[in-house]
């Protein structure tokens, strides 16, 4: 496993541990994301993948251990806490956009309400993200009206309205159509390729392949390997990674 | 009959009572009780016990009691009011808000999680989340029982009746002393002027109720 050194990391988690009353569903995680990197993390269901992803803007409370975003540890609640989320861009794997708003007011009400940025300069940049991401012809609408891989889009838009120092994706491709995980792909391997630095927890590994700088593989709540897309997927080192990656190529 | 037609001025300004005493205990109650709903909901241990403490002691304790206490034992404590009036508006405010507090409260457990954590990812804080993202979806559910909710309250407003205030009921007793002969009707004038109240609010739950309604 390689380890690198924490003093330059944007995201750090040292010896993070959490239960689920019996259930250790983190075992002493430590991971280190620089800036501009890009980590996927891999690995069977159950592993902690997607708690892990949840733990880094506390939408999961560890029991120890510490998370520090930028050089900044995790609030426990309150003002603090949601100044930090506000760096921290996050996608669900069930779009969770705000069903009550219009596209456009999704992606500007972080914006407005948060940084307090001005309707007028907000509406413009939101326009901008769905331009760029492809759905810009979609702002009056509701998100009921728009199909998965579109939700998807304007959820990635509405995160990136924050201006975030790191982009959180939990299983952002799971609940879509075949067709329809491309176009949120697409997107993102074109964010990866803008520097964003992000974490991304998927089944994808032709995304984790071409977009990836690192591929962690985690397995019953640990950090089994760590290493670069290249090695991990041509020569995995543990028996439990050649394991998962043999069932995967099977199909 | 004619005893109704006689007493329609008692009649008008007990109803204008009534109305009164609802639409300001309403107004109250549905602040208090959405109030208490958020304490419920919130990341604090404190608040949510004193919501649930009230709750259940203002819910479970019969309205009779409650005004009571406003009328009798609160002046002795040293709270003065001029009206006995303000003693039913508190007594039916703090106990309405119990059950408004509970309605409002399944309405926002019945608004998915999903919606506070992508509203809290953004970095709203607790109140942001609840009243821009959370209640105002909440309301769609709760709208219903709401209005169940201020239907019970119009007509728990009688029991002020017994407490000196000279409402619908109040009048309706003190007509069918003057009309001992014509206690059928006086009732029934009265049963028809809490009907102008509670019907039109039936009509509104179901427009209103049609009207916020969204796909999800």
């Amino acid at each position: 496993m390689t380890t690198q050194a924490s003093g330059d990391a944007l995201v750090s988690l040292n010896g993070v541990n959490k239960h689920y009353g019996q259930l250790h569903v983190l075992k002493d995680i430590n991971l280190h994301v620089k800036k501009g990197e890009v980590v996927v993390v891999i690995g069977p269901s159950g592993s902690g993948k997607s708690t892990l992803c949840r733990a880094i803007n506390r939408l999961e409370t560890i029991d120890d251990g510490d998370i520090a975003i930028d050089g900044k540890k995790l609030p426990e609640e309150g003002k603090d806490l949601a100044h930090l989320r506000a760096d921290v861009g996050m996608v669900f794997q069930s779009f969770n956009l705000f069903a009550h708003k219009t596209i456009l007011e999704n992606v500007t009400l972080g914006p407005i309400k948060v940084k307090k940025v001005a309707k007028g300069t907000a509406d413009k940049e939101a326009m901008a993200l769905l331009e760029r991401v492809g759905v810009g012809h979609q702002a009056p609408k509701l998100p009921a009206q728009l199909s998965g891989g579109q939700q998807q889009r304007v959820a990635i838009a509405r995160a990136l309205a924050m201006k975030p120092k790191v982009m959180l994706f939990d299983e952002p491709t799971s609940a879509l159509d075949p067709e329809m995980i491309n176009e949120v792909l697409d997107v993102m391997i074109q964010l990866a390729k803008e520097g964003m630095t992000m974490i991304v927890v998927t089944h994808e590994m032709g995304f984790a392949r071409k977009a990836a700088d690192r591929v962690v593989f985690m397995a019953d709540g640990q950090i089994v390997e760590d290493a670069t897309p290249e090695e991990f997927f041509t020569n995995p080192k543990s028996t439990r990674a050649k394991d998962f990656l043999s069932k995967l190529l099977t199909h | 009959m004619d005893a109704v037609i006689a007493s329609l001025p008692e009649y008008w300004d007990g109803f204008l009572r009534t109305l009164y005493l609802s639409v300001i205990s309403g107004i109250i109650a549905l602040i208090v009780g959405t109030l208490l709903a958020a304490m419920r909901v919130s990341p604090v241990a404190a608040l949510r016990g004193f919501s649930m403490f009230y709750v259940e002691v203002a819910r479970n304790t019969p309205l009779t009691i409650i005004f009571f206490f406003a009328a009798i034992v609160l002046p002795r404590l040293g709270v003065k009011f001029e009206q006995f009036e303000v003693a039913a508006i508190i007594a039916l405010s703090s106990y309405t808000a119990a059950f408004i507090a509970e309605a409002v409260r399944s309405g926002v457990n019945s608004v998915p999680v999903g919606q506070a954590e992508a509203a809290r990812s953004v970095g709203m804080t607790f109140t942001q989340v609840l009243g821009f993202i959370v209640l105002p979806q909440a309301v769609r559910t709760v709208i219903p029982p709401l209005i169940n909710i201020l239907i019970a309250l119009v007509k728990n407003s009688s029991v002020a009746g017994a407490f000196f205030v000279l409402e619908l009921f109040g009048y309706g007793r003190q007509l069918s002393n003057d009309y001992g002969d014509q206690v059928l009707w006086i009732l029934l004038g009265v049963a028809f002027f809490y009907l102008l109240i509670t019907v039109p609010l039936g009509l509104l739950a179901h427009f209103v109720e049609r009207k916020v309604a969204i796909a999800r």
